[in-house]
């Protein structure tokens, strides 16, 4: 009872993310009549950038909420889909596809993180099955993440190298309304992002695979006693988040237009700040987690200059984590270490 | 000595003064990712003291000591609420507010740096690794050491044996920060430069690599560690990002082949010159593997 209990109690995690989802926008929406044109701008700037981070965090959460497992190769998922997306384009095998090429580009690097996330799964849990009962062993995964965290990105560094890229995205459709700029794919994303993070609630809450996966969270040991095929239901949790870290990173792209081989660390340590803000797995938590760190960050720009995002963002997640260690939104009891 | 190995050796010194560091409060089951935070605050306050308040070696060194000290205390009672993956990023968290605030930080010259006047050779940096090591290891065999053991093994038991958890747990992120600042001062005034860019959340990463890779069950983990991350790379010696690639593979064999990392009790044990000639390991060193 702590993971889990943030996946899914039954009912009342919508009414908690409707309720979350209506308070945001009351502030939002006061912050923008007393603020005017410029705060506004910076405000749809930052929630933008903050679906990004939502999506990543969403993914964090999961392998966080289900496996217990910091899952440190989420941002170089998210830069290897960017990476192979640009490689593809820029040595000319996509050719073939015309106009779509960069969407195919795109797709073609999501399959690749989910691929890659498959792999960190094989040897992060499949054969970790020895227990030496100290009070690190939690920590295994954990390194072995951080090891295929320096093989991704020295391998992209090797291929592609070190530089920054450009990303062709045929097409820049901004709407002008009422004198602020949204930019169409970033709309796009927000809501794309906001539609898979709901998609997932309900597969967590309504379907035998959630279920399955909510049991796990709960006890590995019991969700196999209770015929739960455990080791056919944890690559499903490694899949979902390559298809995030993936989505997540074809979506910066698109907005964004620039790769490099660096584009995760910078996404991905926010993305943790948004995880914990939230509170460890729950996926609504980390919702709400991600807009306000990409609000925090547009805002702190724009009031205190480009140096102070860091401290900013750091600063209020260590009060948060003193203050209220469960996160904003989180169970009580999470991070007890269980698999 | 060459100027290589000079630099390899002072390298080797500071990371291993270090891993000492984090490995006090690892011994003890407590993860901390936010070591180049402790360090950064030794090396600025280093730094500061000696560019700034003109003072020398023999003062700012201790001083740095004893700020980060200060801080690792005050840190560990919030950290210690939390448990698990939540204090790996409780730590994180804090590792990164540091370098962030350094980096906005005018005083400490923001993102351009610190220049520090005084400078330390390697000499003193050896000696100063050598003490350090002899220090966690009297540490690790005394009282206080076989309390941090007890709760890196078991802490329920170790508390209804009548250990302080609590108080055990702050003693050994105060003593860690003392270490961190130690490393850090150390930093400052060899490479007579510090910069908040440079303690970022992949050093932090890299240490606490050192330690578990090592391993946390006795003294002897963050040396091997430490041997291990840094002549390795210098070994390897293939083409540049290949040689990270042959690291990484390293470190994910690692953990399915010997995840207790490299150096355990029961190999201590059977390594110690008492057990050359066949004789059985002792009986403690048996029990605490699970034999």
């Amino acid at each position: 009872m702590s993971d889990a209990a943030a996946l899914g109690r039954p009912k009342p995690v919508i009414g908690k993310g409707v309720l979350i989802g209506l308070a945001c926008a009351a502030a939002i929406g006061l912050a923008m009549l007393l603020g005017g044109r410029v705060i506004t701008q910076q405000i749809i700037s930052g929630l933008m950038l903050g679906s990004i981070y939502m999506t990543v965090a969403v993914a964090f959460t999961l392998t966080i909420g289900v496996l217990n497992f910091l899952n440190f190769t989420i941002p170089t998922l998210f830069m290897l889909t960017g990476m192979v997306a640009w490689g593809l384009l820029a040595r000319g095998y996509l050719a073939g596809f015309g106009g779509a090429a960069w969407f195919v580009a795109l797709m073609a690097g999501i399959a690749v993180a989910i691929l890659a996330s498959l792999v960190v799964e094989r040897f992060t849990f499949r054969y970790l099955k020895t227990r030496h009962g100290d009070a690190t062993e939690h920590a295994i995964p954990l390194v072995s993440s951080l090891g295929f965290l320096l093989i991704f990105e020295h391998l992209v560094l090797i291929a592609l190298g070190s530089e920054a890229q450009r990303f062709p995205v045929p097409f820049k459709a901004d709407i002008y309304f009422g004198g602020l700029v949204i930019g169409l794919p970033q709309l796009a994303s927000l809501a794309l992002a906001l539609g898979i993070v709901a998609g997932l609630t309900y597969v967590l809450k309504r379907t035998r695979m959630g279920r399955a996966l909510r049991t796990i969270a709960e006890s590995p040991d019991t969700a196999s006693l209770l015929g739960v095929e455990v080791a056919r239901i944890v690559p499903i949790v490694f899949i979902l988040t390559g298809l995030l870290s993936g989505v997540a990173a074809a979506l910066f792209t698109v907005n964004y237009g620039d790769v490099s081989p660096f584009m995760g660390d910078h996404i991905g340590t926010k993305a943790i700040a948004a995880m914990v803000l939230g509170g460890l797995g729950s996926v609504w938590g980390a919702v709400a987690g991600g807009l306000i760190v990409g609000l925090a960050e547009t805002l702190s720009i724009h009031f205190l200059g480009g140096d102070s995002v860091q401290m900013v963002v750091w600063g209020m997640l260590l009060l948060v984590i003193i203050l209220r260690p469960q996160g904003l939104f989180g169970a009580s009891s999470i991070g007890k270490g269980k698999m | 000595m060459s100027g290589y190995a000079t630099g390899i050796v002072a390298i080797l010194c500071i990371n291993l003064i270090f891993a000492y560091a984090i490995f006090v409060t690892a011994a003890a089951g407590q993860l901390n990712l936010g070591g180049a935070g402790f360090q950064a605050i030794g090396a600025y306050t280093a730094a500061w003291l000696s560019s700034n308040a003109g003072q020398p070696v023999i003062v700012t060194i201790p001083l740095a000591m004893v700020t980060t000290a200060l801080i690792g205390f005050l840190i560990s009672f919030p950290v210690l609420r939390t448990r698990g993956v939540y204090m790996v990023l409780a730590t994180f968290a804090f590792g990164q507010f540091v370098s962030g605030f350094l980096l906005r930080s005018p005083t400490f010259g923001g993102a351009i740096g610190m220049v520090v006047s005084d400078y330390v050779g390697v000499g003193l940096l050896v000696a100063a690794a050598i003490i350090t090591t002899g220090l966690v290891f009297f540490l690790m065999a005394s009282r206080l050491g076989l309390a941090i053991r007890s709760i890196h093994d078991d802490e329920p038991v170790s508390t209804i044996m009548g250990v302080n958890v609590r108080a055990v747990q702050v003693t050994t992120f105060t003593i860690g920060g003392a270490l961190a600042g130690l490393s850090g001062a150390l930093y400052a005034h060899h490479f007579s430069f510090v910069e908040a860019q440079y303690f970022n959340s992949l050093l932090s990463i890299y240490v606490l690599l050192f330690v578990l890779i090592g391993g946390t069950q006795t003294a002897w983990g963050p040396l091997v560690g430490s041997l291990f991350f840094t002549l390795l790379p210098e070994v390897l010696r293939v083409g540049g990002s290949w040689r990270y690639v042959v690291f990484g593979v390293a470190i994910v064999a690692m953990m399915v082949l010997r995840p207790q990392g490299i150096v355990t009790r029961e190999l201590v044990s059977r390594l110690s010159p008492r057990n050359w000639f066949g004789s059985r390991p002792a009986p403690a060193a048996r029990l605490a593997d699970g034999g």
